[in-house]
Formats: structure tokens, sequence, C-alpha cells
């Protein structure tokens, strides 16, 4: 990945409109987390960072349900982290 | 180096409640408007606001906006000034009901008004019993609102910037404002927005104290760009406390978690605001509840191995009632506490969460500064609304839905100030020669600098200092060591250094930027807490205690007064409180108990 489109995806993860998900995705990307994953990993992580604030802290909390596998493997990293 | 030049009628900065409220009235009026936004509007702050928006609808039982003003006044501690305080109650049913309008999904009663629900400190009848005043969509409400408001704007036609940061404030000699200096992130490129009417709508700074539920977002850049021109802030020492951050996270329990039956307790289960507030209870306002929390704390009643946070309580609700009027607050529980909240308490702190104070604004938007005899004297082509600017209609404390409602109603009355003062005939004033000079220095300054602070290093012990000297409670000499402390750090945050000298996305620099802001409110809160030697609303101290002479430790004879804390020396001033009402007797000066 590129500098600037990870700074990018950077700064779409560290300034949140939830808190919660400031500390979540903060703690995951700064934590070399996202280093770690694969290319299709990766792809899902933007996926996941570009919803609406809700949407994702409703997925990651599990309170909605997942029917992409990509996605609900990338939620269950997170979670983890 | 020339610098691109764009010209509006209007500059925003800020999307989210507060600059969309006013974006409409602009756009809508014909005016050529730009929003600017660190953050796709959607995504600002007010997305995170839960509980809901003051206005008293009656529509659950009687409520008239005069009980509304009475509450708000003694929420206040009669700091609020009362012709705001009139102007925001009395047109809080006109702002939600229009709201409606935008298409915002207000929860309904079975016969289709908008439901509304008790929150602490509303009263009915002058300060009888709870009322319901809080109207809400579900435990979204900031986010109902912000897209309600946002698609307006687009069929308004106002320019958004987006990912966009706001650097300073331009002012001309003779101390009009005419735009501002903004960078944008995708290339890092500096550009001039060049406005007839100015107005700032950036939110709080919570982020100066370590424990707090504000998104990393809330810099206080405003505030920051605000003091950087010359223009002071006012009642900075007012920052109000969460009772319910999660221990250890800061996340946010809402309040509306005891307007349906929670329950504070602590080590041996005590139900203990019935010792402090026998008539309001739990639903006390919020400095009560966080001031009866930090006392037991304080004398060894709080729970777990450090005995550092206190219990709340909602195992004994209906599951499925709190699932369904308060759905998040389950996960929360698990995923920030480890907590089963149907099951166990959970485990709660008080937290950094309002800044009552801000940029000085008369009830109209527009901004006010001292200048020859006159305290409030207009600054020309600047207005502010929202959480950055103070009316002031919280004074010491602001009660929980009243902020929404400020958005709404200083908003839209800052964006229809301009609108006025534009049709008047205000014109674009010539940008002076050094226009970008002081942004550019300070960008090459960051750009430049070999052996400076850390960025991550020099926040922290800002966050620390604030939070151990200027915390929920606060003691004479542990202030006076803040200030010296604080202006230690200010050294640090004015000698910066960043690894990154990209131009694109260089989060590192915005970092930077913002702790140049942060560290502005800082210095403003400390030094203006340390002045005022009294306790008033949530600028509660230990050594200005409840007695008979000063119940609460409140002295209306010396500080019944607004603090101007001026960032060009550091040097505080008092103006006075506007006790008059529009149209209504003045709510009299009492002690203030719930
Ligand atoms: C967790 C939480 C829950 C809350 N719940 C409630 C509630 O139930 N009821 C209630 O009344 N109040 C509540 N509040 C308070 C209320 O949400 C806020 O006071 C209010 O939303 C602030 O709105 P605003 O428009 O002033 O600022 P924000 O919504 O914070 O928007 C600020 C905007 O300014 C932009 N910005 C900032 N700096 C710059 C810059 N330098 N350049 C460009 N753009 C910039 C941001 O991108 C953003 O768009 C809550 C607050 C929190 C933290």
């Amino acid at each position: 990945m590129e500098r600037a489109d990870y700074e990018r995806l950077r700064w779409r993860c560290i300034r949140r409109a939830l808190l919660e998900l400031d500390i979540t995705l903060t703690r995951f990307l700064d934590g070399g987390e996202f280093e770690k994953l694969t290319d299709e990993e990766r792809l899902a992580f933007v996926e996941l960072a570009d919803m609406e604030d809700y949407d994702l802290w409703d997925l990651l909390t599990g309170k909605a349900e997942i029917d992409d596998p990509r996605l609900a493997h990338m939620v269950a990293l997170i979670r983890k982290s | 180096m020339s610098i691109p030049v764009l010209k509006f009628d209007a500059v925003i900065v800020g999307a989210g409640g507060a600059g969309l409220r006013s974006a409409i009235q602009l756009s809508e009026a014909g005016l050529k408007t730009a929003v600017l936004s660190k953050v796709f509007p959607t995504r600002s702050h007010t997305v995170a606001a839960q509980g809901g928006v003051a206005a008293s609808l009656g529509n659950s039982e009687e409520d008239h906006w005069t009980w509304h003003m009475y509450d708000t006044v003694k929420g206040s501690d009669w700091l609020g000034d009362q012709d705001a305080i009139e102007f925001m109650c009395k047109k809080a049913n006109e702002v939600v009901v229009e709201l409606e309008h935008y298409g915002m999904p207000f929860d309904r009663t079975d016969d289709g008004k908008i439901y509304q629900r008790p929150f602490g400190g509303h009263m009915s009848n002058f300060g009888e019993k709870p009322v319901r005043r809080s109207c809400a969509a579900a435990d979204r409400t900031g986010h109902a609102m912000l897209h309600a408001m946002y698609q307006r704007n687009v069929k308004a036609n106002t320019q958004f910037f987006v990912e966009w940061m706001a650097l300073d404030l331009i002012r001309d000699e003779e101390g009009h404002v005419l735009g501002v200096t903004a960078m944008e992130m995708e290339t890092g490129q500096i550009v001039i927005f060049h406005a007839r009417a100015t107005i700032f709508a950036t939110g709080g700074a919570g982020r100066i104290f370590y424990s707090s539920t504000n998104a990393f977002i809330n810099t206080g850049d405003g505030l920051g760009m605000a003091a950087r021109a010359g223009i002071p802030l006012e009642d900075m020492e007012f920052w109000q406390f969460h009772p319910t951050g999660v221990a250890g996270a800061g996340v946010l329990i809402t309040e509306g978690v005891r307007g349906e039956g929670g329950i504070l307790r602590n080590s041996s289960k005590e139900r203990f605001m019935e010792r402090y507030a026998p008539n309001a209870k739990d639903l006390a306002s919020r400095d009560v509840v966080s001031r009866a929390m930090a006392t037991e704390i304080k004398e060894g009643r709080g729970c777990g191995v450090n005995k550092d946070y206190v219990l709340l309580d909602i195992t004994h609700l209906d599951p499925a009632t709190i699932m369904k009027r308060l759905p998040g607050i389950h996960e929360i529980g698990l995923q920030f506490a480890g907590v089963d909240c149907l099951k166990e308490p959970l485990p709660v702190v008080p937290t950094c969460h309002y800044q009552m104070g801000g940029i000085p604004t008369h009830y109209s938007g527009r901004v006010v500064m001292p200048k020859g005899g006159d305290m409030s004297s207009i600054v020309p082509g600047f207005y502010a609304g929202g959480e950055c600017a103070c009316a002031s209609v919280h004074g010491a404390n602001r009660l929980g839905t009243n902020s929404l409602l400020d958005l709404l109603v200083f908003g839209k009355s800052a964006g229809d100030s301009a609108v006025e003062d534009l049709k008047a005939g205000r014109a674009h004033r010539e940008l002076p020669k050094d226009v970008a000079d002081k942004t550019l220095a300070r960008i090459s300054a960051l750009d430049n600098r070999k052996g400076g602070a850390n960025v991550h290093e020099t926040r922290l012990a800002m966050q620390r200092t604030m939070q151990d000297h200027a915390g929920v409670f606060r003691f004479g000499d542990m202030l006076k060591q803040g200030v010296e402390k604080i202006l230690e750090v200010e050294k640090a945050a004015r000698n910066l250094e960043i690894k990154d000298k990209s131009m694109a996305w260089n989060t590192a620099r915005t970092e930077a930027l913002e702790m140049e802001n942060l560290i502005e409110v800082a210095k403003a809160t400390m030094i203006s807490a340390e002045a005022r030697k009294e306790s008033r609303g949530a600028h509660v101290r230990d050594d200005a205690p409840d007695t008979a002479e000063f119940p609460n430790g409140r002295n209306d004879k010396e500080w019944l007064k607004h603090t101007l804390f001026s960032p060009v020396d550091n040097s505080i001033t008092y103006k006075p409180v506007n006790m008059q009402p529009l149209t209504v007797e003045a709510v009299a000066l009492k002690t203030r108990s719930y």
C-alpha cells in the first residue's frame, strides 16, 4: 500500500465520530496489526473503515449480522486486537 | 509563494450540528457558502449524542418554556446569561419541529407525537419534579440529526470541503474577520478562504483531559484559532464531567440509563444518591452526581481492587426494556468493561464530557470581546455556535440535552445574523498583505525543527496535568502547581518536531497542528480555574466549601461574573452576568439544590 493511501486510511480510523471506534481502530493500526494483513484482508479492513460509525460498531459488537465471510474474518481480527 | 484564494459569501468551519444548521440558513438565503470539515460531515462528533434534545413540547405531560428556562438558569448555577437562556428555551419547540420537517425520525408516542423522556435536571413547575422533555431518535439522536441536516444542505447547494483543516483566523488591523487559512489534507496545500462572514462551529476540546468521553477529534481548533487571533476565551474553568464514563476507557454510558431507572451504588451496594439529592436522587444534575461519586470514592466506598470506581446498576430493569430503549449499553459494557449489564452492575467514574466555556458570543451568534469600555463589542464578520461558543446558556454547568438544543438554536441564529449582516451590505474586505504568514511560519517550523518535542508525549503530559490538577474536584495548591506545569507543557507544545515531512496526508503534521490548539485551551482552563476562588456549578474547589455564608461554596458577591482569559498575555478580566431576561422576570439568585 502506498504511504499516502495508508495515511489517509489512518486518518479515517483515528478521527471517527465515536470514541469507541477511535480506541478500537487506533489500537489495531498503531499496534502494528494492519502490517501483518494480507492484501485481501487489507481490502476488507478498508471496506469496514469506510462504513458509517454505528454500522461498523454494530458489526464489531455482534449486534448486526455479517454475511460476507471476508468481513466477518476481519471483524474477528479487530475484536481480538 | 502565491497562495490560492477561494472567495465565498460565508465560510463555516465545522460540519457538526452547529455548522450544518448555520449552513442551511445561509445557503437557503442564496448565499455562496463553504463548509470545511476535518472529517466527512456525518462523522462529526454530534453523531455520538445519544440522549436527546430538550424542548418543552409538552407531548407527554404539561410543560412550559419558562420551566425549562428556570431549570437552565439553575443548572448554570446562575452564571448563564438570562437573555440568552430565554432566547434558547423559547426557540426550542420551533427548531425541533423544523428538524422534524427536515426528516428527523423522532421516536413517537402511540398517538403519533414526538416521544419525550425525562433527563437529569429537567423539572416541571420551577423545580418541583422531573418532567419528560427530551426528544430522541432511539439512541441515535445526534446521528439522525446530522443526516437530516446534511441532506437539507446538499439540496441547498452548500459547498463542502471535506478533510480540510482550518488553521488560522484571518483578521485585519481593524479587527474585522475575513476568513481562514486552511490545509487540504490530501495535498498538504494551504489555501485562503476569503469570506464576508466567518462562522466557527468546531465543537469541543475535551481531549485536553486524560479521561474523556470525547472522540479524538475534539481538539479545540476553533478556540486555538480564536486565541491566536487575540480573541479572549470565556469561562474556560467550567468543564462538565459526565458521571458515568466506563472506568478505564472514558466511553460514555448515557444519562438515559438513569432516566430509565438505573441506580448508582457504592461498595456496600447502597443507593448513595438518596443522601446527596433526596428528591431527584439518581436524576440530579451531572455535577451533583459527579461530586457525590467522587466523594464516595474519596471516602473509601469505591469498588474494585483500588476502590476507584462506583457501580451503575440496571439489573433490576426488564431486559426487554433495556434492549429496546437503551440498545447500545449492553455492548459497551461487554466491550470496554467486560461486564454483562443485564446481570452485573457497570463500573463507572466521572469523566470529562462537555466544555461550557468558549468563544464569547451574543445570543445572536455574533462573537463579542472587550474593546474600549465595552466588554461585549462585536467582532465584525465573526460568528460562532455550538460547543466551541459561549453564549452563555450553560454558565457553570450544562443540563443534559441542552447542547443539541444549543447547536440548533445558536447555529441557526449565527446563520441568520450572518445573512442579516451580509444583506445589510457587508462586503469582502481587502486581505492583509501578510495574510498567511503566521500559518506558513507554523508549518515551516514544524517541518524544519530538529530536536523538538514529541507530539504524543506532549499531549499525554498535558492530559495528565489537566486531569490531576483541574479535574472534577479542585484544590488551591494543586491548581497553582498546575499553572506552572501547564506553562512548561506549553513550551514543549511550541517546540514540536515531526519526522514525516510529506505533503500528502501527513497525519503527523495534522496531529501536531491540533496539539497547538489543545494547549491554548488547556492553558486557558488551568489559569481561569486557579483564578476563580469560589465553587460554582462544575467548578468545585476544596477550599471553597459549603458554609452558611456561602452555600455550596458559591460567592455571588465576588464571583457572579464571567471569566475572560486573554491569550495575548495570559491575563484575566471579568464581565458581568446578564441577569435580565428578554421578556419575563429574572430567575432570582437562590442556592442550587436538587
Ligand atoms: C458521547 C457524547 C454524548 C452526548 N450526548 C448528548 C445528548 O444526548 N444531548 C445533548 O444535547 N448533547 C450531547 N452531547 C454533547 C453534544 O453532542 C455536543 O456538544 C455537540 O454535538 C457539539 O456539536 P458541534 O456542532 O458544536 O460540534 P461537532 O459535532 O463536534 O462538530 C465539529 C465540527 O468541526 C469540524 N472541525 C473542527 N476543527 C476543525 C478544523 N480545524 N478545520 C475544519 N473543520 C474542523 C469537525 O470536523 C466537525 O465537523 C454529547 C457529547 C458526547 C461526547
